[in-house]
């Protein structure tokens, strides 16, 4: 039962319309920086255009997917409306005032730090702000996420929450948390530079503080995604759900173990000792885990579906599944990319072979590939699933939608397999241009070109699917019935506090994250005369 | 699951017992994987002794150009007494100093370096040679060539407007001609 309909769609579309832009920039970046590009334009609008699409992807949009699912989810999985209605809009307000405030001295080209800020480079203290603002409207978000839990708790004592709320709350805790460390870096760092209260900043306390975030912000963009394949994906091709309880194990994994890792973005820096990028380095291994249980869980449920239609054999069930359907065929494309994206990550974990590839374009191409690939098709869907229930209109332009996530999987395997062959021959991330005449950078040319058509290629996805979005809401009126989430194969009696609970997974979330970051930030904190002087970037300084 | 399902309670019982037990195989195998990834990641980087610099060092870059090892005309190359190689650098908004190391193949190298304003990044082409520069802080870094060659040397850290045109370049010489070389100078570079 979905009662706030305007309030979730409009989460909807504004992330959705703030992501046609970025995809716009994105798209023009690849061919700025390839060699198609003859006559170079000044590059600080390359650095500004980077910073507005990584702000806009990082940080808007998918926390506007999150938020709207996540009221979506606790309307219809709770089964009543939900409780705080006015903060919701005012979180979505402040999203969208945050997002404004940050963007104006962007384009303006007075912060074009990119969206991972790097002290001591200095932009203009309202880009910072409107970040801020934006993480501020989204932890309305989380607060209103477990007070709509608890609310039905206390109605529904003794009972089962469901999968899908259950994973929504856990999302919205990782979230809340993880924002912290960028938070304490923007508010007790950048600000006052930016500011010019203080004119000396601790870069490399700072890289620790945002690695706090900038390795968890990925599993916040993968919570949505993820439930969609526990809960949309077995339901929309006719299944069940191979197992509820593997589902709230991967779920609390991604709580417990996605913040004390962030350090192995920092594995080439100096300001960490090994001891311990070691410590993080083994437990980013074991998030891999609740992605391998995952694989697993959606692939048997998948089997299911398909034995329910008839489909035998080893693999024949395969061909037997609704491939014609457009869940099946998103989850299906994002079960691969998520294969490429992973394989990769597991390259990235380990420091030895982190060295090869460091800060070169296999980095952009690996996250493009989990966040732009697996992630955001699922987003997608995601949309497609819920538009005729908050339109009230019926949207069956499937042929199009097919062909929408057919070129968006297309784009992104034409965009992210060049990409890391030029990391690994050694190509390094976020430059304007290259010189493509020197013959040590010639052999890269041809992959930057490929790499570039593939960025048109999924300009031209996205706008599809904003076509097919808009033509739903002008559809003619149709009762979609009431939503509803997958059902599981077996619903084990009785759950286990531990599965229906969060109390212990917090203490433990915050505990691992004090012992894994509580030594290198107290070490960088007592180390004297590190504070360097704040370089201030912008036109009219 | 075919049309002649037992609905007993019997047979719900044993299906859940199979989906369960498929389960748990499934997160063995899983925690194996991960188990041996980590465990060669541990093994190599004590093995083969590669692993991140140990401690923390710090350099003022406000006073680099004055005083202590990173003024201007101690960097570069030095042979040391016992036979390796100390490379001292800094990155600096747009450029490296010195701009071309050049250094003798099959030889133990050091690596220090730092930054003299904002984050910059040391990258050498063609090898596993990767770290950053973070300004307050000192890089240090054991490296070796196998065979002499020319490598460039991008900033792979964005580092200002003009981070595109920060590239270096490696030399790598056989060891007689670095000796030859050091023999005359007491820090080798090839900025020509």
């Amino acid at each position: 039962m979905l009662i706030n309909k305007r309030l979730i769609l409009a989460h909807f579309w504004l992330a959705f319309i703030v992501f046609g832009a970025a995809l716009v920039l994105g798209a023009w970046q690849m061919f700025e920086r390839s060699p198609l590009n003859v006559w170079h334009f000044n590059p600080e609008f390359y650095y500004r255009s980077v910073t507005a699409h990584g702000t806009v992807m990082g940080y808007v949009f998918p926390t506007l997917v999150a938020m709207g699912f996540g009221y979506a989810i606790s309307e219809a999985a709770l089964e009543r409306p939900l409780v705080g209605r006015r903060w919701a809009w005012a979180g979505i307000a402040l999203v969208a005032i945050g997002s404004v405030v940050a963007m104006i001295p962007v384009s303006l080209g007075l912060a074009s730090v990119l969206y991972t800020f790097y002290p001591p480079m200095i932009g203009n203290a309202f880009y910072y702000i409107g970040v801020v603002l934006v993480v501020v409207g989204s932890w309305i978000w989380v607060a209103l996420m477990s007070i709509n839990l608890a609310v039905w708790k206390r109605d529904n004592r003794d009972k089962p929450v469901p999968l899908a709320m259950f994973a929504n709350v856990a999302g919205s805790y990782l979230w809340g948390w993880t924002a912290v460390g960028a938070a304490l870096e923007l508010i007790f760092q950048i600000i006052p530079t930016a500011l010019g209260l203080t004119t000396t900043i601790d870069a490399g306390l700072a890289r620790v503080f945002f690695s706090w975030t900038l390795h968890a912000i990925v599993y916040f963009w993968l919570i949505p995604t993820y439930i969609a394949y526990y809960t949309i994906f077995p339901r929309a091709i006719g299944g069940r759900l191979y197992s509820d309880a593997m589902g709230r194990v991967a779920f609390i994994m991604f709580v417990v173990v996605a913040m004390p890792i962030g350090v192995h973005h920092l594995f080439a820096d100096p300001q960490v000792g090994a001891g311990f990028k070691f410590m993080q380095s083994v437990f980013t291994g074991l998030v891999a885990l609740p992605t391998l249980l995952t694989v697993f869980t959606i692939c048997a449920s998948a089997e299911i579906a398909s034995r329910l239609r008839g489909g035998r054999g080893a693999f024949g069930w395969i061909g037997a599944l609704p491939w014609k359907n457009p869940i099946m065929l998103a989850t299906a494309l994002s079960l691969v990319m998520l294969g490429f994206g992973g394989a990769g990550g597991l390259i990235n974990m380990s420091y030895q072979l982190n060295t090869s590839i460091h800060n070169t374009q296999w980095i952009t191409g690996h996250f493009h590939l989990i966040f732009g690939g697996a992630i955001v098709i699922m987003y997608f869907a995601i949309a497609y699933d819920l538009w005729p229930h908050l339109t009230g209109r019926t949207l069956d332009s499937y042929g199009m939608m097919r062909t929408q996530l057919w070129l968006w999987f297309i784009g992104m395997i034409v965009t992210t397999f060049p990409w890391h062959y030029v990391g690994i021959l050694g190509m390094p991330r976020r430059m304007a241009f290259y010189d493509y005449a020197n013959p040590a950078i010639a052999p890269q040319a041809f992959s930057v070109v490929i790499s570039a058509f593939g960025g048109l290629i999924l300009l031209t996805s996205g706008i599809l699917f904003l076509i097919v979005l808009i033509r739903g809401q002008f559809a003619p009126r149709g009762e979609a019935g009431a939503y509803s989430f997958a059902i599981p194969l077996h619903m084990p009696a009785r759950i286990p506090v531990a599965l229906n609970s969060f109390g212990l997974w917090l203490a433990l979330m915050i505990g691992l994250t004090i012992v894994n970051y509580g030594y290198p930030i107290g070490q960088l904190m007592a180390v004297k005369n590190t504070s360097v002087p704040a370089v201030y970037v912008g036109a009219s300084r | 699951m075919t049309s002649e399902t037992d609905h007993s309670p019997g047979a719900h019982g044993l299906g859940e017992a199979v989906a369960a037990r498929i389960e748990r195989r499934w997160a063995t195998l899983s925690i194996v994987i991960i188990g041996v990834l980590v465990g060669l990641a541990a093994f190599f980087g004590i093995y083969h002794t590669t692993m991140p610099q140990g401690r923390v060092e710090t350099a003022d870059p406000t006073t680099l150009h004055l005083s202590g090892e990173f003024v201007e005309s101690n960097l570069g190359s030095v042979l040391e007494v016992d036979g390796s190689v100390t490379v001292r650098a800094i990155g600096q908004q747009y450029s490296f100093t010195p701009q071309c190391l050049v250094v003798p193949a099959e030889t133990p190298i050091t690596i220090r370096a730092t930054s003299a304003d904002v984050v910059h990044g040391f990258l050498i082409e063609g090898t596993n040679i990767n770290t950053m520069l973070v300004p307050g802080y000192v890089s240090d870094l054991p490296i070796s060539f196998k065979a002499p060659g020319e490598h460039m040397m991008p900033c792979q850290e964005f580092c200002g407007i003009g981070h595109q045109g920060m590239w270096g370049k490696v030399k790598v010489v056989d060891q007689t001609t670095f000796r030859n070389m050091a023999a005359s100078k007491r820090r080798l570079t090839c900025v020509d």
